[in-house]
């Protein structure tokens, strides 16, 4: 008979190897799948990544993929670390992405280094507000911010498709529902071959890294995370915490939407966050919220997706099976964290002489 | 023997490296009251949670009335006859006393069924001498009911051993002598029960046998008649061990008033009173217990000082200015300093998944210059308060939830004394520790009150508030019932004021 008992401790070492052992069984299940389906597993494998890191244009793709996935990841994980289940990322890029063009709508013609920070700064506050608002609601009316921050999602999503109908739709494309593309004014500047949201991203990892392990803000949060009621008696002022953190997670938040927007599409657009507003809650989970992991979490699964997206471009296999692929992984790797508490017993059900 | 109806022989079961259970030889005999005496983390409980079918032993053997016997899930127990009565109790709130004793139970089919039920709940209750209404909800219950309804439960189905597991932890003295009655009533007719307890006066009134748990090891088995209170803490505890609870004498001159209540008013989240008016006074280099039944006011009287509840009217002066009003910090500032220890101890105080030194700097970060945490002093401070209190870590980076319960406890009294404060509220500081570390405890609050700081002690065990306050106050649903002298007071009168009845009433009507 079989019964789940729960652990005591893992070590680390033990809790990362289960990790890339999950990885290399995912791998094996999907080859197995692909098999299935008449493919070549090992080839399909080399395929996605080369199609990832094969060629300088490729690698230059594969961390343009990562970049918004990396900011969002860092934004949802200081949230996260208070507990505040932040899943608006996709909402918060956006209405940065908006806050950012709305700067450069309203004084096109600024000098590049004043625009560009003006944008950034715009991007950081709407996105940040546009977090506040779930706050707010659970800070003041209980209500949950789960649901507050996906819903939210969606507003902001149409709110773009609005303005990229009627009122920044651009003429000049035509019948299709474009908005103004960016003057090379509101364009990041490229450092080997990616726009510098990538130095952004990076230096972002280290200023996470030190807020949330080193500064008093950082133990705010985590305290008020892990146990409200000790963050009250410690004389933590919880509210301002609450509000600082969530501005600051919807902020990075939104400073991706700016990086994704005057960096990789030119333009701001209801499609352009591919939906990493939502990997970036599981590549931010699985890294344990830990800044330096979700830097190597971030990029794996950038590499995932990029070698996915290539797969369906170079060859006749369907995009739906680098997509089955990536389900699968993510299956295998979110079922190890089973392992890492539980472990499962083989009972003989005769009585022991 | 066929008069044994329970037999474990060499028990083991390890939880990863710690040895719960190490070859335990335990039995018990029909129509006997057998208690399963141990300091925390003996092995009590794991070893009642194997007869209770919820682990499953590494090693050893179950008999079952002299048949060999495998209890693999809690249903194996119940069809065995075999109940469990656990210290947090089971039930399901929103649901009825007879929902509640009903549910889970297989052979009820799909209705609940109606006047059938009824009568059989009644029938037990009867037999056994137990009241509750069956039609009560749950919620509406006091502590002592919701026992009453666990018992009817596991009788309900069918038990013919029940295991207690700490049932006079929550209960007034007048409470443990009603659930004593009707113990010996079920004796009478054939149950056997086994009491887990670390009280040694209830183990001496109410058993039959007793079996010591040590350090997961089963000890000995006495007959109850054989042996005394010193015997019996000796053998728990492994060493001798003196059981009078210091009350240290203060100079007068370091006396002063430091703290006065005053018409305190706070209400609950329900908009109730959860403290009603009440008054009370502490000076400096004084212990002042608080008793009351669970829940009549502790926690919010606590949290109020502390300036965590809002209060609703009244006042409170601390050495002369009132401190209504003021933040968490600000109160703390003043020399105020507050530990709660809930039920799960990590609740109010500490963050349990993080390290020593965190938990340490939770109170003092704040002081500390610039905008990064100083965990360089607070290595210092917490290796400092690890020497002074004898707190047992790996060392001061362990994480605080992985120790032990009384070094759990030594970490949060540790740093609130660390601070010097001038008030400290300590409410249940050794709820869950051992002998040797309880003593710990009380000397280190003796030693705070020698040097002149106020304390206000919630505590639950009455001989221990009889033995360390200098004066004890009852609460009952938020009232003051009286303020005594610990010296000129008894369990009994104590018992009384914390069901209600006021200090000079005597006893002879509810209120």
């Amino acid at each position: 008979m079989l019964k789940i008992q729960k652990k005591q401790g893992v070590s680390q070492e033990f809790d990362a190897l289960l990790r890339i052992l999950s990885v290399v069984v995912a791998l094996i299940a999907a080859g197995i799948v692909m098999a299935f389906l008449g493919y070549n597993p090992i080839e399909l494998y080399q395929k996605m990544i080369k199609g990832a890191l094969g060629t300088d244009f490729n690698r230059a793709a594969t961390v343009r993929k990562c970049i918004p996935l990396l900011t969002m990841s860092l934004g949802v994980s200081i949230a996260f670390k208070m507990k505040f289940w932040n899943i608006g990322a996709e909402g918060q890029f956006y209405m940065g992405a908006f806050g950012a063009t709305l700067v450069w709508m309203l004084c096109p013609d600024l000098p590049i280094y004043v625009m560009l920070p003006l944008m950034a700064l715009a991007a950081i506050v709407s996105g940040g507000l546009f977090a506040l608002i779930p706050a707010i609601l659970k800070h003041k009316l209980g209500t949950s911010e789960t649901l507050v921050t996906l819903m939210l999602n969606y507003i902001a999503i149409k709110w773009i498709t609005y303005l990229s109908l009627g009122p920044w739709k651009d003429p000049g494309e035509g019948g299709q529902a474009k908005i103004y593309a960016f003057t090379e004014n509101a364009r990041l500047p490229e450092v080997f071959g990616v726009h510098i949201g990538w130095i952004v991203a990076l230096i972002l990892v280290v200023a996470v890294y030190i807020l949330m392990r080193f500064s008093k803000f950082g133990f705010e949060i985590a305290v008020l995370g892990e146990n409200p009621d000790t963050a009250r008696y410690a004389g933590m002022n919880v509210t301002k915490t609450l509000i600082i953190a969530v501005l600051l997670s919807g902020g990075i938040c939104g400073l991706a939407g700016m990086l994704q927007a005057t960096g990789s599409e030119g333009r701001l657009g209801d499609n352009i966050s591919a939906g990493l507003g939502f990997t970036a809650i599981i590549t931010a989970w699985l890294a344990k919220l830990s800044a330096p992991m979700i830097l190597v979490s971030s990029f794996l699964f950038a590499v995932l997706l990029q070698g996915g997206s290539s797969l369906g471009a170079l060859t006749n296999i369907p995009a739906s099976v680098a997509e089955t692929i990536q389900g699968i992984i993510l299956f295998f790797v979110l079922a190890s964290e089973f392992f890492t508490n539980y472990k499962i017993v083989f009972k003989r059900k005769e009585a022991k002489k | 023997m066929n008069d044994i109806c329970v037999k474990l022989e060499g028990i083991c079961k390890s939880f990863g490296s710690v040895k719960a259970n190490h070859n335990i030889n335990f039995d018990v005999r029909r129509g006997e009251i057998h208690a399963l005496l141990g300091e925390n983390g003996s092995g009590k409980s794991t070893l009642m949670n194997i007869l209770s079918g919820i682990y499953s032993p590494d090693s050893g053997s179950i008999e079952l009335y002299g048949k060999p016997a495998v209890l693999t899930s809690p249903q194996d127990s119940i069809a065995a006859g075999i109940g469990m009565v656990h210290q947090h109790f089971k039930l399901v709130d929103v649901l009825t006393a007879k929902e509640n004793i009903i549910g889970g139970n297989k052979d009820s089919g799909f209705f609940t069924g109606g006047r059938a039920m009824s009568a059989k709940i009644k029938q037990i209750e009867d037999q056994y001498g137990l009241h509750l209404d069956p039609d009560k909800k749950v919620y509406n219950m006091s502590v002592s009911e919701k026992q009453t309804c666990e018992i009817l439960k596991v009788l309900y189905r069918g038990a013919k051993i029940l295991i207690l597991d700490e049932p006079t932890a929550v209960l007034t003295p007048q409470e443990i002598t009603v659930l004593f009655d009707i113990l010996r009533k079920m004796k009478a007719q054939g149950c056997s029960i086994v009491i887990i307890t670390h009280k040694l006066a209830e183990v001496l009134e109410i058993s039959d046998r007793v079996t010591i748990l040590r350090k997961g090891e089963s000890i000995t088995t006495l007959d109850t008649t054989q042996t005394n209170a010193t015997e019996l803490t000796e053998l728990m505890v492994g060493h001798p061990i003196s059981l009078d609870i210091e009350c240290a004498e203060v100079e007068d001159s370091l006396k002063h008033e430091i703290l006065s209540v005053k018409e305190l008013t706070v209400l609950n989240g329900e908009h109730r009173k959860a403290l009603d008016s009440i008054s009370f006074t502490l000076s400096s280099g004084e212990i002042l217990g608080v008793a009351g039944i669970a829940g009549s006011g502790q926690k919010e009287l606590c949290e109020t000082i502390a300036g965590l509840d809002k209060v609703a009217g009244g006042d409170i002066i601390f050495k002369d200015s009132s401190i209504v009003g003021l933040t968490p910090r600000d109160i703390i500032k003043r020399g105020i300093t507050m530990s709660f220890i809930p039920e799960d101890r990590l609740g109010m105080g500490l963050v349990g998944s993080m390290s020593v030194i965190d938990n340490v700097l939770l109170k003092s970060y704040q002081n500390m210059p610039g905008i990064f945490m100083n965990r360089k002093e607070g290595k210092q401070l917490a290796d400092g308060i690890i020497k002074r209190f004898d707190i047992s870590t790996p060392s001061a980076n362990h994480t605080v939830k992985k120790l032990s319960g009384g070094n759990i406890q030594k970490v949060l009294l540790g740093r609130e004394i660390n601070l010097n404060p001038e008030l400290l509220i300590t409410a249940y500081p050794v709820r869950g520790l051992d002998i040797g570390a309880s003593y710990n405890i009380y000397d280190v609050l003796n030693e705070q009150k020698k040097k002149g700081v106020g304390i206000l002690f919630i505590g639950e065990d009455l001989d221990v508030l009889l033995g360390i306050s200098d004066r004890i106050m009852v609460l009952h649903e938020g009232k003051v019932m009286g303020i005594v002298n610990a010296r000129e007071t008894n369990k009994q009168k104590l018992g009384l004021m914390m069901l209600g009845h006021t200090e000079n009433e005597g006893g002879s009507s509810n209120a």
